[in-house]
């Protein structure tokens, strides 16, 4: 930070990037507020992300650090991968804010306090022995402290509306801080209050008033001496939205029914964090989206299943706990060669777990959880927006390849957001159904594709195509069931082998770098922008090391070895004890593949990356 | 069914039409054999084209009937075939969707998808293969099996209460309830072709006998001796009267069901109850339901039968709603809909 200029005038600092984080009770509006910061920057030209981290109790008693709900994004003039390690500034709405908080905090960073909330009451309820304003041990960092409670009471003297709904408006008091800190526009968050409050105009007229005296109170203090300028980044031309990743990952999906001309039957059980879409699907439907909210996950995987095989989109979703109860159905879809998808919003397990961090530790049950030979094929998003593209993908695969399709998103992935530049429906792939053409002859049920080992399609419906299927074993193209064992092993084979061609139809492994080298960064689903924004800092350093990011789990893209090959070290990356490299050892036994990985329920941070990396360098 | 396609010209579809070529592998006297019977019997009755019948099933002896059938069938996995079958009403509600379970299958592992298909009054048809026991795991007492019977699983006897199908579809809200014996092939067929014509889910539960591992389970009310006095044959409209001569009848007294006979005390046939199955309020359809030999005869036919709007309809009229309140109408609208921005 700058010093106030000798007129009296304050300083300005540009900035290629900022990180901010708001934190407060789960009953402070901190979502709220960061989602209305990252508005306004992306329109005014921003690159960002962010990264809600709340817990898991709706309400946890008022004051205590279990009760924190907290909001990070980070905005840039560059390309911005992640919601960023550390903040430069801080938002700390009352003791337990901060003592959770304290550790995303850069060293030297700003740290504006809610000093009505510190008193002593607070402070031991937060877990402080001191008062840590008091006690030295913020004298590392740039402590503004704001009576954010009490100005915002007095701010709106006046306005007739209970005490309990004017201290509601503290957040917007905050939010107005950040805008003068960053040089924002109110004019987007004004609109937004203005239609959230349509029927109340005096919440709307009080919360627009304390965003105001937010942003004239951080003018005027001296402790905030300067601006932030993080000018526009440059970005790609086109139309842009705001997306999470639950929500592309559902748009993704009616994206692709529209393509097929089918209806979606989505069959879910409520469960933390994948229930955002059954809320998104719900709303749509007049597009052709059916959700049933079932009884339980077996019921919600097995209706998706008869939807599927009465020829529309069968389509669930859940998180590891729920993928665990469905494995017996998606075996069914296997063995019966229905087309199905599956989403699981990994969270940190085993068992409940927990519920709200994120964990990519469910690639195993994808790949191996169902009793018997039963492959599926297998994807992983890696952004907030490109679930919208592998959700698309999963339903192309599901149904021109007559089989279960896994896709693995998480929790960082399905509540982060990020700007989107959005497709136009003409412009995604076709889709194009096995379906079986009537020739006077009996209908074949397990009559296959020669090509993609897809079996030929008739649903009820369709007349002079009855037929029985079933998850008994089955005769090759009749489909009667059959217990005879040389039947049995090729039937086994055909299922796997349908399964592995799937690699003819998915894009190769392509790598950021010189495509050989010293060391090669590997990693999977939804760590690709911590990935990516360590390698890339490392390249500009001069380092030899590459990135390669897998969204195709299985099968693998077919030159994943070769590409390998031709590094001298490899290391897999992951948030779970190495599941991905594991599978790529027995994949690929010649290689030597090291693993790196972290099992706190957080992202990677980019710093802790590029240590890591940087000591695999120097062997 | 509540959608019955028209195709007036095309021939008449027979029992044979209705026959798959697959060899029936049930146990020779086994009661599946009359129920499969009764159903191809059935299904010309009704004016369904073939290819829109589908034959759902979990697992278990009974679940083996999609493949005797020439429709459509899915043979899926234990207690989830009511799950199976809503999925394929909800997305094709033009079809007729039959699910078969067993008693194992509706009522141990599956009972949650079995009330909850009820609750939701989803349009398809359950039959439920009771026999009392499970038979495809060779012979354990099931949810259904009376209190004290020796089985493998219960050599001292079983000690549970057993579930009465009857109530739980009533405690579930359930629609249709019909009851049915596998030694009456005519009554069943009747009931198969009503229980299609009601809008909602139709539930109706089949005595059958399993020949191997409970034979005779129904047979205080099959017996040739017994019959009479142990099996009442409702219908709407009618009074409950049973017994060789038709003597006997059933009559409230307080709040309990009572038999007495015609013409002692002063009993005439005007003091018989009158079977009401259209009658919302299932006070009354609960307690016929619970009625069991000796004390009692065992109520068959369709209990109950009352109008409900089915869960496709309801969600035919919120697609609707949906339309209405949104202002967009394909994927590229909604892309472009609420906060964009472009970059130039």
């Amino acid at each position: 930070m700058s010093e106030t200029l000798a007129n009296g005038k304050k300083t300005t600092v540009e900035k290629d990037k900022v990180v901010l984080r708001f934190a407060g009770d789960s009953g402070d509006g901190m979502q709220l507020t960061g989602s209305q910061f990252s508005f306004t920057s992306a329109l005014f030209g921003n690159d960002l992300a962010t990264f809600p981290d709340f817990p898991a109790e709706i309400r946890a008693p008022l004051g205590t650090v279990e009760g924190v709900s907290g909001f990070q994004v980070q905005i840039g003039q560059v390309d911005i991968y992640t919601p960023g390690d550390l903040a430069d500034v801080l938002v700390a709405m009352n003791p337990a804010a901060l003592m959770s908080n304290l550790r995303y905090a850069r060293m030297g960073g700003t740290i504006i306090l809610d000093m009505d909330a510190f008193d002593k009451r607070n402070i031991e309820k937060a877990g402080f022995k001191n008062n840590p304003v008091e006690d030295g041990s913020l004298d590392a960092y740039n402590i503004v402290e704001a009576p954010i409670s009490s100005l915002t009471k007095t701010a709106l003297e006046g306005i007739q509306l209970d005490n309990k709904s004017i201290m509601r408006c503290k957040n917007m008091f905050a939010l107005g801080m950040m805008y003068w800190l960053f040089d924002r526009s109110l004019s987007e968050t004004e609109k937004y209050l203005d239609s959230k409050f349509k029927k109340t105009p005096a919440l709307a007229e009080a919360n627009k008033k304390a965003l105001h005296t937010g942003f004239h109170f951080a003018e005027t203090i001296e402790a905030l001496p300067s601006m932030y300028k993080v000018p526009a980044a440059k970005i790609e031309k086109g139309k842009y939205r705001h997306i999470s990743g639950n929500v592309a990952t559902a748009w993704g999906f009616m994206a692709a029914a529209e393509k097929m001309g089918k209806k979606i039957f989505y069959g879910s059980y409520p469960i933390t964090p994948a229930s955002d879409i059954l809320h998104e699907l719900s709303k749509h439907k007049h597009l052709g989206v059916i959700t049933l909210q079932a009884e339980d996950e077996i019921a919600a995987v097995c209706s998706a299943i008869g939807a599927s095989y009465a020829g529309q989109i069968g389509l669930t979703a859940s998180s590891g706990p729920g993928i665990a109860l469905k494995g017996e159905a998606i075996g069914l879809a296997i063995m019966a060669e229905i087309p199905l998808i599956v989403v699981d919003v990994q969270r940190g397990g085993p068992s409940t777990g927990l519920p709200t961090k994120t964990e990519q530790a469910d690639i195993n049950i994808a790949l191996y959880g169902r009793n018997s030979e039963s492959p599926c094929i297998v994807l992983a998003a890696s952004t907030p927006s490109d679930c919208f593209e592998f959700a698309y993908m999963a339903t192309k695969l599901a149904y021109e390849h007559m089989t279960p399709v896994i896709l693995l998103t998480d929790g960082y992935l399905a509540n982060g957001s990020e700007p989107w530049k959005y497709p136009k429906m003409e412009e995604l792939p076709a889709i194009t159904i096995p379906v079986a053409q009537s020739n006077g002859e009996a209908y074949l049920p397990y009559l296959r594709n020669k090509e993609t080992l897809a079996r030929y399609w008739a649903v009820p419906g369709m007349a002079g195509m009855e037929h029985r299927i079933g998850g008994l074993e089955k005769q090759e193209n009749t489909g009667n069931v059959s217990y005879d064992p040389i039947n049995h092993e090729n039937m086994v084979k055909v299922r796997a082998e349908k399964v592995e061609r799937v690699a003819n139809y998915i894009p190769e492994l392509k790598v950021m770098g010189e495509g050989k080298g010293k060391l090669l960064v590997v990693g999977w689903g939804g760590t690709y922008g911590s990935l990516h924004t360590s390698v890339t800092e490392l390249r500009k350093a001069g380092k030899d090391v590459d990135q390669a990011h897998f969204n195709y789990i299985n099968p693998l893209p077919k030159n994943t070895e070769q590409l390998f090959s031709n590094y001298e070290q490899i290391v897999v990356c992951e948030l779970n004890m190495g599941q991905f490299a594991s599978h790529l050892r027995s994949k690929f036994p010649k290689l030597n593949i090291k693993s790196y990985t972290k099992i706190q329920g957080l992202p990677f941070t980019v710093t802790e990356l590029k240590e890591n990396f940087l000591n695999l360098l120097k062997d | 069914m509540a959608e019955v396609a028209e195709k007036k010209n095309e021939p008449k579809l027979t029992k044979k039409d209705f026959t798959s070529d697959q060899l029936v592998r049930w146990c020779p006297g086994c009661g599946d054999y009359s129920i499969l019977s009764a159903m191809t019997n059935a299904l010309p009755q009704l004016d369904i084209p073939r290819e829109d019948y589908v034959f759902v099933s979990g697992i278990g002896c009974a679940a083996r009937f999609p493949y005797y059938m020439n429709t459509y069938g899915f043979h899926t996995i234990h207690g989830r075939g009511p799950a199976v079958a809503t999925g394929v009403k909800l997305a094709n509600p033009k079809l007729s969707v039959w699910e078969i379970q067993g008693d194992g299958d509706a009522l141990a592992i599956g009972g949650n998808h079995f009330i909850h298909a009820l609750r939701r009054n989803i349009d398809i048809n359950i039959l439920l293969f009771n026999n009392e026991i499970y038979g495809l795991t060779k012979g354990q007492y099931s949810p259904t099996s009376p209190t004290g019977l020796v089985t493998k699983s219960t050599p001292f006897g079983a000690v549970e209460r057993p579930f009465h199908a009857g109530e739980l579809v009533i405690g579930a809200q359930g629609t249709y309830y019909a009851r049915t014996i596998d030694t009456n092939p005519k009554l069943m067929t009747e009931i198969f072709v009503k229980a299609a014509k009601h809008v909602g889910t139709s539930m109706v539960e089949i005595l059958q006998n399993c020949v191997i591992f409970n034979d005779d389970a129904h047979g205080k009310v099959t017996d040739r001796a017994n019959r009479d006095d142990f099996q009442l044959h409702i219908e709407h409209g009618q009074p409950m009267l049973f017994g060789k001569e038709k003597q006997k009848g059933l009559r409230l007294n307080g709040l309990k069901l009572e038999v007495v006979t015609l013409g002692e005390n002063g009993i005439s046939e005007k003091d018989i109850l009158v079977h009401d199955a259209h009658e919302q309020d299932s006070t009354l359809h609960m307690m016929l339901v619970r009625l069991s030999p000796p004390h009692f005869p065992m109520v068959l036919g369709v209990v109950r039968d009352v109008e409900a709007p089915a869960y496709s309809h309801k969600l035919e009229a919120e697609i609707e709603l949906s339309r209405k309140k949104s202002n967009y109408t394909c994927m590229d609208d909604l892309l472009n809909s609420g906060e964009t921005w472009e970059v130039k």
